[in-house]
């Protein structure tokens, strides 16, 4: 009983942080019709930047803002001055992310060398909350939390918010929002900047499960793109769905038969891929 | 033609003329030679840009070596097990990846070879993780001893000519054309009267075909096989020399084969920082030469010339 309680959540807590992960990939991705493989590799940027900053302000939350913000402000550099280089040209934006993900991937081996570093927990969460005579680690509900409310700020900021109501038209109709004068372009630096913050800050979040290693980014890309296959390019909902049915069946898959929790990733994929190919709430096919 | 006769008669002599680490540097462009030129059947024919056609080359790497070490059968058994096995692990991958097109095609290959590395990295007990299956031996067809570079050399140069030849063929073809046309002109196409899916289907499995040959070939090479050649490093510098040489072309992924395993061979040789060049080759020349280095260069050189 205290297993299958800790396992399940272990898949809200990798739910939550593929959460923060896979809204700005999602987002992006609607918006500007490019994949950014690079995000992978911001959110390994951001938990080596958080460990970095940690040294420093020893707050994981403050490291975590300061990170999302350092890493914001290495996608919006990215966003102007090479993607915007390459508009109109899809598959030469999507092969320059991935080459930037090879740099950064390749940096940060430089810079904070092979070996895994450890995240500590803040110290008043270290302590397993018990419920039911059932023991939770509390830093794991923390980070649910956190995913559920970034999720609604942004639910709020997308629905409610006029800057939201521009980026939900430029991922409905680019040519149209543009042509009623809705500035896509700067939208584009936006929604890029502000998907770099969440990738970053994810990773400092993350940084007390999953450490800071290399290779974070290759285990990490592949699980956003399941998260956006399955949910649907563009949709908050979706990425939220998504996150949460990809931890679970990763987390499972992996307590089950760790051999193969790969493949179980697959099986959703397939099915929604089957059934619907546009995913679960997504409004257009990728 | 002229042109393919002097470069394959280079290549023969090529061994004549230089020493064991020229003749395996040469093998290995020959073998991503093949690798490179089957991504070219899709992305350049196809305009289905695959990011994970590594899973193709490393499946039949595994699944032939997988064959050799847990069953003990020969080559003779564990060549066209590993063929046969990965082609109808690329019909399966087919009828997922062409759900879609564009980048959503492009995202399930890359998911659908994740998947497959995620896979060999962590099926411990059959793949040996990441200490990667050594201990295999190379074939010996019709009882020549492949163990020399020389004599290996010439065992990839003979099946690198074969099936440049039949993907040569098969991009000539009416159903090349139809290729094309479903690439250019899918709409149209249908409207002729064309399965474009079905056309796509069929040169998927056609490619996955040729990346699993150029797989047996990389395993034969290097008697080892590790999760890194599923990698998404491994299936981008394949596409990398396809766009590096010109995609689209037949001799396009032959040029970037040899600039990409020059590039790493070298470059390996003196710094360690190989990801990060190959990150930086990949912007300059999809930045700068998004058609292929060699117009690329002679483009900027024209600009160059009259500037000054």
């Amino acid at each position: 009983m205290q297993y299958w309680a800790i396992q399940t959540l272990n898949s809200l807590a990798l739910g939550g942080l593929l959460f923060l992960l896979a809204a700005g990939f999602s987002l992006i991705f609607g918006l500007m019709r490019i994949a950014n493989l690079t995000h992978g590799a911001l959110y390994m940027l951001g938990a080596y930047i958080g460990v970095s900053i940690l040294k420093v302000v020893p707050n994981l939350w403050a490291a975590a803002i300061l990170s999302g913000l350092v890493v914001a402000a290495f996608g919006g550099v990215l966003e102007k001055l090479v993607l915007r280089k390459l508009g109109g040209n899809v598959l030469g934006q999507v092969l320059v992310t991935l080459g930037i993900a090879f740099i950064l991937a390749d940096f940060c081996l430089v810079v904070w060398g092979g070996d895994p570093i450890p995240v500590p927990t803040p110290s008043w969460l270290q302590q397993p909350l018990r419920v039911a005579g059932l023991a939770f680690p509390a830093y794991r509900l923390a980070v649910v939390v956190i995913a559920v409310l970034v999720g609604i700020i942004l639910f709020y900021f997308i629905e409610k918010t006029r800057l939201g109501a521009m980026i939900r038209a430029g991922v409905d109709d680019r040519e149209m929002a543009r042509a009623v004068g809705i500035p896509v372009s700067r939208l584009f630096t936006t929604v890029f900047c502000l998907g770099a913050a969440l990738a970053g800050a994810g990773g400092v979040i993350g940084g007390p499960i999953m450490s800071a290693y290399p290779g974070l980014d290759a285990d990490m890309l592949p699980l956003a793109l399941i998260v956006v296959i399955l949910g649907g390019v563009g949709s908050l909902t979706g990425a939220f769905v998504g996150s949460f049915v990809t931890g679970f069946v990763y987390t499972f898959g992996v307590a089950l038969l760790p051999d193969l929790a790969y493949v179980i990733l697959f099986l959703p994929m397939i099915l929604v891929i089957a059934f619907r190919p546009r995913g679960l709430f997504g409004k257009f096919a990728a | 033609m002229k042109r393919w006769i002097v470069l394959l008669l280079a290549c023969i002599a090529l061994p004549l003329v230089s020493g064991e680490y020229y003749i395996n540097l040469a093998s290995q462009i020959l073998i991503f030679a093949v690798f490179a030129s089957s991504i070219n059947l899709l992305l350049g024919y196809g305009g289905l840009p695959t990011l994970g056609h590594a899973a193709y080359l490393g499946v039949a790497a595994y699944l032939s070596a997988l064959v050799a070490l847990k069953f003990g059968l020969g080559h003779l058994a564990a060549a066209p097990a590993a063929l046969v096995g990965t082609t109808l692990m690329a019909a399966a991958f087919g009828l997922i990846a062409l759900r879609a097109t564009g980048l959503g095609f492009l995202m399930l290959t890359l998911a659908l070879s994740q998947v497959l590395w995620g896979t060999a990295l962590r099926w411990v007990s059959v793949t040996d993780g990441d200490n990667g299956l050594r201990g295999l031996a190379r074939p010996a067809p019709f009882g020549i001893n492949l163990d020399g570079a020389t004599a290996f050399y010439y065992f990839s140069l003979v099946i690198t000519v074969i099936a440049l030849a039949f993907m040569a063929r098969f991009v000539s073809s009416p159903f090349g054309a139809a290729l094309k046309g479903t690439r250019d002109q899918a709409r149209r196409m249908s409207a002729l009267g064309h399965d474009v899916w079905m056309i796509r289907w069929l040169t998927f499995i056609y490619a996955g075909f040729w990346g699993a040959v150029s797989g047996l070939l990389f395993v034969y090479y290097h008697k080892y096989i590790h999760p890194v050649s599923l990698s998404l490093a491994n299936s981008a510098e394949g596409l990398l020399a396809v766009i590096a040489g010109g995609s689209g072309t037949l001799a396009g992924p032959l040029v970037g084969a040899a600039i990409v395993m020059l590039l790493k061979n070298y470059v390996s040789a003196y710094v360690e920082r190989w990801n990060m060049l190959l990150g930086f080759v990949f912007v300059v020349i999809v930045v700068f030469m998004p058609e292929g280095v060699v117009p690329g260069v002679k483009r900027l050189w024209r600009r160059f010339i009259s500037r000054a």
